[in-house]
């Protein structure tokens, strides 16, 4: 059991700083960096729980798709790479007023509702997340929600592409 | 392990990308904000699905990873158009609705 608490805690402490990280570095490709150190401590914490599939499509999709897109996005707004203009806006301490305070809200809420409950590990979690038993679920309860979400992709589609179309 | 680990670990995240969304002024850095914070609800939903035994909790991570997905493509879509509009990706120069 403890070596499971100590990988998470590592897990918590990377994830924790390099969030940090995303939301106060100076140069935008090392805020991309910071959110790849962020999903893949998420993928692991995934495989800490058993759910290896979503741990890997969250490694393909996130680290593999969406951190390529934000660094074509960042190349394509030649966004400041030294911190030559100011990439934060002048409401930032009630930014920090504001996230402190949902941040106590929730930690209050969430010890007062699910605190001295435990995850129990085993072959049952074990199961649970095998890729089989994903996609039973996938195709079997939620398969509308699939074709909807295949609507969805193909509507996001067409639309970045008329979006950023040059005319 | 306590399930409330989990779910601190995962309202920190959610918080610091509140934070981002309202403080950043690049367009492209508040995205990143936004994906900090759809992977807090991500971390949780595991996290609930570990906890109540249920595969469903990972059905919908992977619902919100194709939603996540879909929306960074429209969103730095719009960024970009903005960028070519304006010539800057801040978005505090879309003003111009304030009369």
């Amino acid at each position: 059991m403890w070596e499971q608490q100590a990988a998470f805690s590592v897990l918590a402490l990377a994830m924790g700083s390099a969030a940090l990280g995303v939301v106060r570095s100076r140069n935008v490709v090392h805020a991309a960096l910071f959110l790849v150190v962020v999903l893949a401590g998420a993928a692991a914490i995934y495989i800490l729980l058993a759910a290896e599939f979503t741990a890997w499509v969250q490694v393909l999709i996130y680290i593999g798709a969406v951190v390529i897109l934000f660094l074509f996005g960042i190349m394509l707004t030649r966004a400041p790479m030294r911190g030559e203009s100011r990439l934060d806006n002048d409401q930032r301490w009630g930014a920090v007023v504001v996230s402190l305070f949902v941040l106590g809200v929730l930690v209050a809420l969430l010890v007062d509702a699910f605190g001295g409950q435990d995850i129990h590990f085993g072959h049952e979690l074990v199961n649970l997340g095998r890729t089989g038993n994903v996609g039973l679920s996938i195709f079997r309860t939620y398969v509308v929600p699939f074709e909807v979400v295949s609507m969805l992709l193909l509507a996001a589609l067409v639309g970045a592409v008329v979006l950023a179309r040059k005319d | 392990m306590e399930l409330n680990e989990f779910l601190i670990l995962a309202a920190f995240l959610f918080c610091t990308g509140i934070y981002g969304v309202l403080a950043r002024r690049n367009g492209v850095l508040v995205l990143m904000s936004v994906e900090l914070m759809l992977n807090a609800v991500n971390i949780n939903l595991v996290a609930f699905s570990a906890f109540t035994k249920n595969v469903s909790g990972q059905v919908f991570a992977l619902f919100v990873i194709t939603i996540a997905a879909a929306e960074v493509g429209v969103g730095l879509a719009i960024v970009l158009l903005i960028y070519r509009n304006l010539r800057s990706p801040d978005l505090d120069e879309i003003d111009q609705l304030k009369g």
